[in-house]
């Protein structure tokens, strides 16, 4: 079913906690913006907060002939085009959000299998896919299933903190060993600038993506300060009256400008001038000879 | 005693030791090749694996007595939980083993279960250690007289070597963990956990079931997108019959070191920890707050308790430790020493 999409982004990051799902979220966000068609599908089993930050957390999956309907979030305009962001996440698929999914790595294996194998995504130009943190059931099955799909790489997120990076230089191998490309790091949380005062405070360090980014040989995307502001955002959507949904509202966010540089980067990484690809077209008639 | 080196690295990166070897990957719906159901069960028809899952030895797991028997010597278990990742377990984990280790007649142990993304090592400042064996078990790595660790962080090869593992491999670890590990007479073994409700924690809490755990420390951060996986996490727990001793807001509230204007990182809009807690009928510990130079001494591997004892942090932490004491019916931490002797003679 992937096969189809142009463009296929992972979202990785060996540490929990640093904003995998809020720069998935950002990024699609920023892509709608810039005119995309966007999917996001959310592999983390255990922990899924995509339908959260969408504020779409009583949406259900649909069956459909050849799949299941993924979840749309966002005005449609009448008349127009159908540029709704395009959601799939276990999420929907829970029957209270407070219910916990304890499952051993077959079944997640299975449930990644079939996310990545039966979703009917219309139109998609760029899918997202945030996953949970660590190297291990959903990464496999995931490089596994993503074998034939040939995805663009990988987003790779990280706090500043060494703690933080330690983690996140084993999912760099880990893309490595499995054959992942990496299309870059992007710092966040990297710096907090107090409301009172305007002082900048490194509340957990700083530039520590940006070090390790350089060691690696990958590229360094950016760097994200902590915005409460867009948390608060994130959180009041259901209080929203009348017109102006998520995607208008992110324009007047501070983080909206950091983001728009960081996915024209990934752009032009990811679909470099025509010639860039013819190439990829010839690789392909390649690989099947 | 001659401490010997042991090829530990060959060790973990074969086949986990008590499950029998399979030819290929379980089905979705797989009994688990150990239990009762292996190559009986629905899901079994037409898997590979059927014949050498029926064939294969059942009933209780034949390491259970032996972990019975290392466990016996621990007087008290507490798992450190949070379905959501980087909110602190480790962090937690580390400060509270630093404060029960203050005083040196207590005996502490940590256990860190997290296979893909080790931090206890740095946090403790023992990074670049590594593990010894005897013949009666793997020795802990002491940071501290009174202080043993243990984490799979010592046994790779590089610092950053990524462990690619399923869950068999990692279940085969924790049991060694629990199993091989020389820990010896202990008053306290912290277990720090990754984040999420998958293989480790079942494996966990099914090996030290028969050992009596404590229960777990909820450890979150005040918005709802972290209390969304924690309300998770506590389902779990109440589905596995570990009981919740409470739960920790960690991150809570940040004080300008400029200004010393208080302001929220991450926003409690839903009411934060306090208010999950009475929504879910379980003890609400206590909260800590944000101090960039926690984050710089765990980088560093240093105690934050001894370094600043006099943060906001450290008040906060005391003040949980105090609460998660009484809750589990131990008198305050200055007294420790006398209560566990006590303890010892009636035993």
């Amino acid at each position: 079913m992937l096969e189809t999409i142009p463009h296929v982004i992972l979202v990785l990051s060996g540490k929990g906690g640093v904003g995998k799902s809020s720069v998935t979220v950002q990024l699609a966000l920023s892509l709608v913006r810039a005119g995309k068609r966007v999917g996001v599908l959310d592999v983390d089993l255990t922990g899924p907060n995509i339908p959260r930050m969408f504020n779409v957390e009583d949406e259900k999956i649909r069956q459909a002939p050849g799949g299941w309907v993924p979840v749309r979030v966002g005005e449609r305009e009448e008349g127009q085009e159908d540029t709704r962001i395009q959601l799939m996440s276990l999420g929907f698929l829970l029957k209270d959000r407070g219910d916990s999914v304890v499952w051993r790595g077959p079944k997640k294996t299975a449930m990644v299998r079939q996310f990545v194998t039966d979703v009917l995504w219309e139109d998609v130009e760029y899918l997202l896919i945030d996953t949970p943190p660590g190297t291990s059931d959903e990464h496999i099955s995931l490089a596994e299933q993503l074998r034939n799909v040939n995805p663009d790489g990988a987003v790779i997120v990280t706090t500043p903190q060494a703690i933080s990076t330690a983690d996140v230089r084993k999912e760099l191998n880990f893309c490595k060993k499995v054959g992942i490309n990496v299309l870059g790091v992007v710092e966040n949380m990297s710096g907090f600038v107090c409301p009172h005062c305007s002082e900048c405070t490194n509340v957990f360090s700083s530039g520590g993506g940006l070090v390790m980014a350089n060691e690696f040989g990958v590229e360094f995307l950016g760097k994200v300060p902590i915005d409460p502001a867009f948390n608060m955002m994130i959180e009041s959507q259901g209080s929203w009256e009348g017109k102006g949904g998520l995607v208008q509202r992110y324009g007047d966010s501070q983080l909206c400008g950091v983001f728009k540089g960081i996915t024209e980067r990934l752009v032009v990484k990811v679909s470099p001038p025509e010639k860039g690809r013819d190439e990829k077209a010839l690789s392909d008639v390649s690989g099947l000879n | 005693m001659a401490a010997v080196a042991l090829p530990l690295q060959a060790n973990i990166m074969g086949p986990p030791p008590a499950d029998p070897q399979l030819v290929a990957p379980e089905p979705e719906h797989c009994p688990g090749p150990s239990s009762d159901l292996a190559g009986k069960g629905d899901a079994c028809a037409g898997c590979p694996n059927q014949q050498i899952c029926a064939t294969a030895p059942k009933g209780p797991d034949p390491d259970l007595p032996l972990i019975n028997a290392r466990m016996s010597t621990i007087a008290h278990k507490l798992l450190i939980i949070s379905g959501k990742g980087g909110v602190g377990k480790s962090t937690f984990t580390s400060m509270l083993a630093h404060a029960f280790a203050q005083s040196p007649s207590t005996q502490v142990g940590v256990c860190d279960i997290d296979i893909c993304g080790p931090s206890i090592p740095r946090m403790m400042g023992a990074l670049g250690e590594s593990i010894h064996s005897s013949s009666s078990g793997w020795s802990p790595v002491y940071v501290a007289d009174n202080l043993g660790v243990m984490s799979i962080q010592f046994m790779l090869p590089g610092k950053d070597d990524a462990i690619i593992w399923r869950g068999p491999k990692k279940n085969g670890l924790i049991k060694q963990f629990l199993k091989d590990v020389e820990w010896g007479v202990l008053d306290w073994l912290l277990v720090d956990t990754p984040p999420g409700t998958s293989d480790e924690h079942l494996s966990v809490c099914g090996y030290l079931k028969g050992t009596g755990v404590d229960g777990a420390v909820v450890v979150t951060t005040p918005q709802e997108v972290a209390l969304l996986d924690v309300r998770k996490e506590i389902d779990f727990c109440r589905k596995a019959g570990i009981e919740v001793l409470g739960v920790v807001e960690n991150m809570s509230g940040f004080v300008c070191p400029n200004c010393e204007g208080e302001s929220q990182i991450f926003h409690a809009t839903t009411g934060g920890a306090r208010a999950l807690c009475k929504e879910m009928n379980i003890p609400f510990l206590g909260a800590v707050p944000l101090d960039p130079r926690i984050g710089v001494a765990c980088d560093y591997g240093e105690s934050f308790f001894d370094a600043y004892p006099e943060s906001p942090a450290c008040e906060g932490l005391m003040g949980i430790i105090g609460k998660l004491r009484e809750g589990m019916g131990l008198p305050p931490l200055e007294s420790e020493g006398v209560e566990e002797e006590e303890e010892e003679e009636e035993e």
